[in-house]
């Protein structure tokens, strides 16, 4: 188990190095200067080489690059000040440090998520579990039509529309904002469940179908048969046997899930005015923001990279075939 | 005349699919004594499989139609609630699957799949079950069952796994054991272990084995009776030595003659049953068999394909042909017994 884990964690390092190296350079092959768009109007070759070089990105890009590895470590020193490690530099836009920005933004993301998931999983595998146990009957055929409506629903359709009825016309939920869940669990919840409400519909449709055909699946498998044959009962051989063996597919799936949500849920973000890590992202991208590009990046690798992993340590945890080493 | 342990009669098991009724099983009429062995052989398909997970209601009723009776010690079966089949199986009543990879739970220790059944019946602690499956395991032959009882299927090589689907079966002492082709998975020197522990098993408590396969030699070896299905319908009865031995149903004499001979000259050819087992949606009318027999214009014109012959006599070697038994004597001894 250590060996893997720590076989694991070396090659997320490589990965990251990787992404972290293949967006830095990808920046520079865009054929636009960040600085141009930081020194303005009244720009003169003499004060664009000071932006330039205050933003330093009058280096080779190798060297930038290292620069910035190492600050991540070491820290760095600015125009502006020391950056203290861990460093991701300054954002180009407003000389915030980048790390700052994303611990300020990172709870409203997790917080997202976390909820979001919670719902999902209890009413997608519920769901998916309740049509495969009623195969072929009404229960099963409402569940099916509805994971196939849900699946086909956009956040910022279902978001708009739900805020319009269940907040400005009926006021049955709170208008979306974030408070501290530490200061004020309560406030917490309440301004988040109508995001996750919606940020879910997509996930449990999706959920709901995975479980059921999983279930299914494993429902006709031979050692579930045996179950039946040994005189266990129904509830038994569903969730002891069928459920166990369905388990697989959709830990890894949801893995996979939490990590690009912890990446940002740039829609219902924007779709609910939460200011996230997605939110972030958008706005690197717009200002073509170097250092918060490389934080949103590296945030967001990190976290399906460190889900991988623990998908694979659950998984050895299922089934006893799969041997970590 | 005592009513026998497990009798079933007149069992007709019919599948609803898409494509039309599947006549699974049609009018099966068998006993089985305690203490004896039943062989049940035949091609896939001919409802063999079918039977015996109707004898423990295994169906899906959804898809299913089950008709006839299926008395076990004074029980029947067929009409019985879900609750008294549920209480009925692995524990008076057990089965054993061809695949015994596939048929073990691969998340669970062999220790806790066959305490679960044990605990399940009998209502013991999680102590007594685990005691119970080391006890069984040592009983199937399995060496360090202190041990290995932790261990999990993959971790057991296919003998080893099948048994200890084997002490699964018979962790509740059961008065029946349904083994469906228990050893088409394994190789041969295992099989005959396999068959071995079965013997002992039964010899020393009693066991009644119906034994599911296609293995004729297997039968030879460990069954006492023998019952042989051709599309859902016994074609002949009796004992092994009847059934194998004097043999009178054409489609018998088919699958001996299709069997290698270890003492046959290798040049000699096998000689496989001519066509394909019939559809099952679509059964020829009459004999079943009659598409497929070179004997059916000895019975007597159209006689075959006429009127569905009945296993007579009811007790004893019978069998389901219209040949007279003098010609089926004659075309035994004249065309079939040189080729064995």
């Amino acid at each position: 188990m250590y060996r893997f884990l720590i076989r694991r964690i070396l090659g997320a390092v490589v990965i990251l190095l990787i992404i972290s190296a293949v967006t830095f350079f990808l920046f520079f092959a865009i054929p636009r200067d960040p600085a141009r768009l930081a020194c303005g109007k009244l720009c003169t070759p003499e004060s664009l080489e000071i932006v330039r070089h205050n933003m330093g990105i009058d280096e080779p890009v190798f060297l930038q690059y290292w620069h910035w590895l190492t600050a991540i470590f070491t820290g760095r020193d600015f125009t502006y000040g020391h950056c203290d490690a861990p460093c991701l530099g300054y954002s180009f836009v407003n000389q915030e440090p980048i790390f700052n920005a994303i611990v300020d933004r990172f709870p409203t993301t997790l917080s997202l998520t976390i909820g979001a998931a919670v719902v999902f999983l209890f009413f997608g595998v519920g769901a998916g579990m309740v049509a495969a146990a009623r195969q072929g009957r009404a229960l099963d055929k409402i569940a099916s039509s509805a994971s196939l409506l849900g699946a086909s629903m956009q956040i910022y359709f279902v978001g708009v529309l739900a805020t319009w009825i269940l907040v400005d016309q009926t006021q049955i939920l709170q208008r979306p904002t974030y408070h501290d869940f530490t200061a004020n669990p309560v406030a917490w919840a309440s301004g988040l469940l109508l995001p996750w409400l919606v940020l879910s519909i997509i996930f449990t449709a999706n959920y709901t179908r995975m479980t059921r055909s999983s279930m299914v699946e494993q429902l006709s498998e031979d050692y579930v048969r045996t179950a039946r044959a040994k005189g266990m009962s129904t509830r038994t051989v569903f969730l002891r046997f069928a459920w166990r063996g369905s388990m697989g597919p959709i830990v890894t799936i949801f893995g996979v899930d939490l990590g690009v949500l912890l990446g940002g849920a740039i829609i219902t973000e924007q779709t609910f005015s939460l200011h996230g890590i997605g939110e972030l992202s958008i706005k690197a991208v717009e200002n073509q923001d170097l250092p918060m590009l490389l934080g949103v990046v590296l945030v967001s690798a990190t976290a399906i990279v460190l889900f991988n992993i623990v998908v694979d340590a659950v998984y050895a945890f299922i089934d006893p075939r799969v041997r970590l080493n | 005349m005592t009513t026998p342990f497990l009798s079933v009669r007149d069992l007709t098991v019919d599948f609803h699919t898409e494509d039309g009724v599947v006549h699974a099983v049609d009018g099966l009429s068998f006993d089985v004594e305690k203490g004896t062995t039943l062989g049940i052989v035949g091609e896939s398909g001919s409802g063999k499989s079918v039977t015996n997970l109707a004898i423990l209601g295994l169906h899906n009723p959804a898809h299913s139609r089950i008709t006839g009776e299926i008395t076990l010690d004074g029980d029947e079966l067929v009409r019985a609630p879900k609750s008294q089949l549920e209480r009925l199986r692995g524990n008076k009543v057990a089965m054993i699957f061809q695949d015994p990879l596939t048929s073990l739970s691969p998340y669970h220790s062999v220790g806790r799949q066959i305490g679960e059944t044990f605990r399940k019946h009998t209502g013991a602690s999680r102590k007594e079950a685990r005691d119970r499956a080391v006890e069984m395991l040592r009983r199937v032959g399995i060496p360090h069952a202190q041990t290995r009882v932790d261990d999990y299927p993959h971790q057991f090589s296919g003998g080893m796994r099948q048994r200890v689907m084997i002490a699964m079966a018979l962790v509740c002492d059961p008065d029946l054991l349904i083994a469906d082709e228990p050893t088409t998975a394994l190789d041969v020197t295992v099989q005959a272990q396999i068959i071995d522990l079965l013997k002992d098993l039964q010899q020393q408590f009693g066991t009644a084995i119906i034994l599911i396969t296609h293995d004729l030699g297997v039968v030879a070896g460990a069954a006492h009776e023998v019952l042989v299905m051709y599309a859902g319908r016994a074609v002949e009865r009796g004992t092994v030595r009847e059934v194998l031995g004097s043999p009178r149903h054409p489609y018998t004499w088919g699958l001996l003659s299709s069997m290698p001979r270890l003492h046959a000259p290798v040049d000699v050819p096998l000689v496989p049953v001519r066509g394909t087992p019939p559809s099952l949606i679509n059964v020829p009318p009459g004999c079943p068999f009659h598409p497929r027999c070179d004997f059916q214009a000895l019975a007597g014109p159209d006689m075959c394909r006429g009127e569905r012959p009945e296993l007579s006599p009811h007790r004893g070697h019978g069998d389901a042909c219209y040949l007279t038994p003098a010609q089926k004597q004659d075309i035994f001894i004249e065309q079939i017994k040189e080729h064995l």
